[in-house]
């Protein structure tokens, strides 16, 4: 019981991270139609945020000894803050470019991201003690799990109950699902385009962020790669979710998590190392039979 | 003096004349039929009345004041609302929302939105339908739910892209009675655009016919039932053909 429950948290916990990437994802594709691939260095930048404004690993002085009500908040505004100003400086420049266009000026910026850290912390990952308490462990249906794993689990609930209700009982989030299934039509309707783009970047940030304090604080160092695996994942679920569905990219993304950890678990140990190249396998399938993912958005297949 | 017009209207699209000339107006209450053939240039002239389409020569003008370059969102804020050939609803979205939207694209409150959203469908007629998804909806409550959409505001003019398209004739007859109400009731200026010429001559005040982008004859009902210009356009001869004519409900 204990050994079945404890797979059942990792696949949760590892499906809340593809899930908050993948939400993240989506949420700017349903209303511009890019694929953001810089989201990964986004995640990254945010880690990085927590040893500013010190560059040196050995000396955090500043934001990575917030306390929790600080760091959160501090963490989520450089996440939402850098990808607002990604959008002004550079997205903004190719809304009426082809969606490859715009992808490619993601990868752009994403490589801009990365080298940026790169040439200030340079490569070597930094070890970062970020929110210690939570490495403790706690017993849950006779599973040990470490109090982690449990609130990343809950704060992607809050998260998606949070989101939900936004987009359901605010006039921003009837303008965005609006934009989100036909944004030609939105603004012809007088819908505040503009605003509704920057409202999905920031939130689309702050997941990122908030994939980020999760992250530092599971590994407990600082990658400049670190965003770009959870990245990949994020945007394979997107794409199986139905590229701009939301709802499908949370599924798509805890079905991942769930199929890597089982795969873990069931595979002969020998082939274990070979675990990522059985989920995309699986991925394959998906796409063969359902090549229009999960549940599409109907914004994908009709445009005004 | 309220109201839309179209004066000398032309476009062109890579040297091809969509449009010459076009002079219409519409007024309050009035209900202004426009038909015509295939690629006459109805819907080019709609889209230039909403900001859609810039005219190449020529203005609209509302109460007396051109339009310039405009928006659509920006025409819509000023009074002139349009639906579009096969409804372009929100499908994902519920009935209300679709409503809702627009109500705040117009400037309103969200509270404001809602209420507004609400009274308009009961007026229409689809009250029950308004927490049901828009893409799931039979085609004719579809085509309410676009007018009810753009009547969101009380604009003063409506301009309507063949809503009658596919529907059945008792569907057509109920689709008038609506187009009528909304013309006496609210005081609202129409522009109809049909196939369905025969809804067009039961329903119309003032009819304009287009062929190949210029007006071949304007006038009553009667006036263009009789006139052998439109038989002409319509049957390629000016055969004794009669044009049908659809009883309205009052």
């Amino acid at each position: 019981m204990g050994g079945l429950m404890q797979v059942v948290f990792d696949a949760l916990s590892l499906g809340s991270l593809y899930a908050l990437g993948a939400l993240g994802i989506a949420l700017i594709f349903g209303v511009m139609r890019l694929v953001n691939f810089a989201h990964g260095d986004v995640i990254a930048f945010c880690v990085f945020a927590l040893l500013w404004p010190s560059v040196d690993a050995v000396a955090i002085i500043f934001a990575g000894n917030l306390p929790w009500f600080l760091l959160i908040p501090f963490t989520l505004a450089v996440g939402a803050g850098l990808s607002v100003l990604s959008e002004v400086v550079v997205f903004r420049r190719f809304r009426r470019v082809n969606p490859a266009t715009m992808m490619i000026a993601s990868f752009a910026l994403g490589f801009v991201i990365r080298y940026f850290l790169l040439m200030l912390f340079s490569s070597r990952p930094k070890s970062i003690l970020l929110l210690p308490g939570l490495s403790q462990p706690v017993e849950i249906f006779g599973a040990r799990i470490p109090l982690l794993q449990l609130i990343t689990i809950l704060v992607t609930i809050a998260v998606l109950i949070g989101l939900t209700a936004f987009l359901r009982r605010t006039r921003f989030g009837l303008e965005m699902r609006a934009a989100a299934e036909n944004f030609t039509m939105a603004r012809m309707l007088g819908v505040r385009a503009n605003r509704v783009i920057m409202g999905a970047f920031a939130l689309s940030g702050a997941l990122a962020a908030a994939i980020a304090l999760i992250l530092g604080s599971q590994t407990g160092t600082a990658n400049i790669m670190m965003g770009a695996s959870v990245m990949l994942m994020a945007f394979i679920a997107t794409v199986i979710g139905g590229m701009g569905s939301l709802a499908g990219a949370v599924i798509a993304g805890f079905a991942l998590g769930a199929i890597a950890t089982v795969m873990q678990v069931i595979l002969p140990p020998d082939a274990r190392a070979f675990r990522d190249a059985f989920v995309y396998g699986a991925v394959i399938l998906v796409l063969i039979f359902r090549p229009q993912g999960l549940l599409a958005a109907r914004g994908t297949r009709e445009r005004v | 003096m309220t109201e839309l017009r179209a004066d000398k209207v032309s476009v062109a699209f890579a040297g091809l004349k969509a449009l010459s000339g076009v002079d219409l107006t519409v007024t309050p209450g009035q209900i202004v039929g426009l038909i015509g053939p295939n690629g006459a240039g109805k819907t080019t002239l709609v889209n230039v009345l909403t900001g859609f389409q810039a005219a190449t020569e020529g203005a609209v003008l509302l109460d007396g004041q051109p339009l310039g370059s405009l928006k659509p969102h920006e025409v819509r804020r000023r009074g002139i609302a349009r639906t579009f050939q096969g409804g372009r609803l929100f499908r994902d979205l519920p009935v209300i929302d679709n409503l809702e939207v627009t109500g705040v694209g117009l400037g309103q409150s969200r509270a404001v939105a809602i209420a507004e959203a609400e009274a308009m469908l009961d007026w229409v007629g689809i009250a029950p339908l308004a927490g049901r998804i828009a893409g799931a909806l039979p085609y004719t409550d579809e085509r309410r739910v676009a007018i009810g959409r753009a009547l969101m505001g009380r604009p003063k003019f409506l301009l309507l892209d063949e809503p009658a398209a596919g529907m059945s004739a008792q569907e057509a007859a109920e689709l008038s009675a609506l187009i009528r109400r909304i013309a006496v009731e609210m005081g609202c200026g129409v522009l109809l655009i049909e196939h369905n010429v025969g809804l067009v001559l039961g329903l119309c005040d003032h009819i304009v016919v287009l062929d190949s982008g210029a007006v071949i004859e304007t006038g009553p009902p009667e006036a263009i039932r009789a006139s052998e210009k439109v038989r002409h356009a319509y049957m390629g001869s000016a055969a004794d053909i009669d044009l049908p004519v659809l009883e309205v409900e009052a």
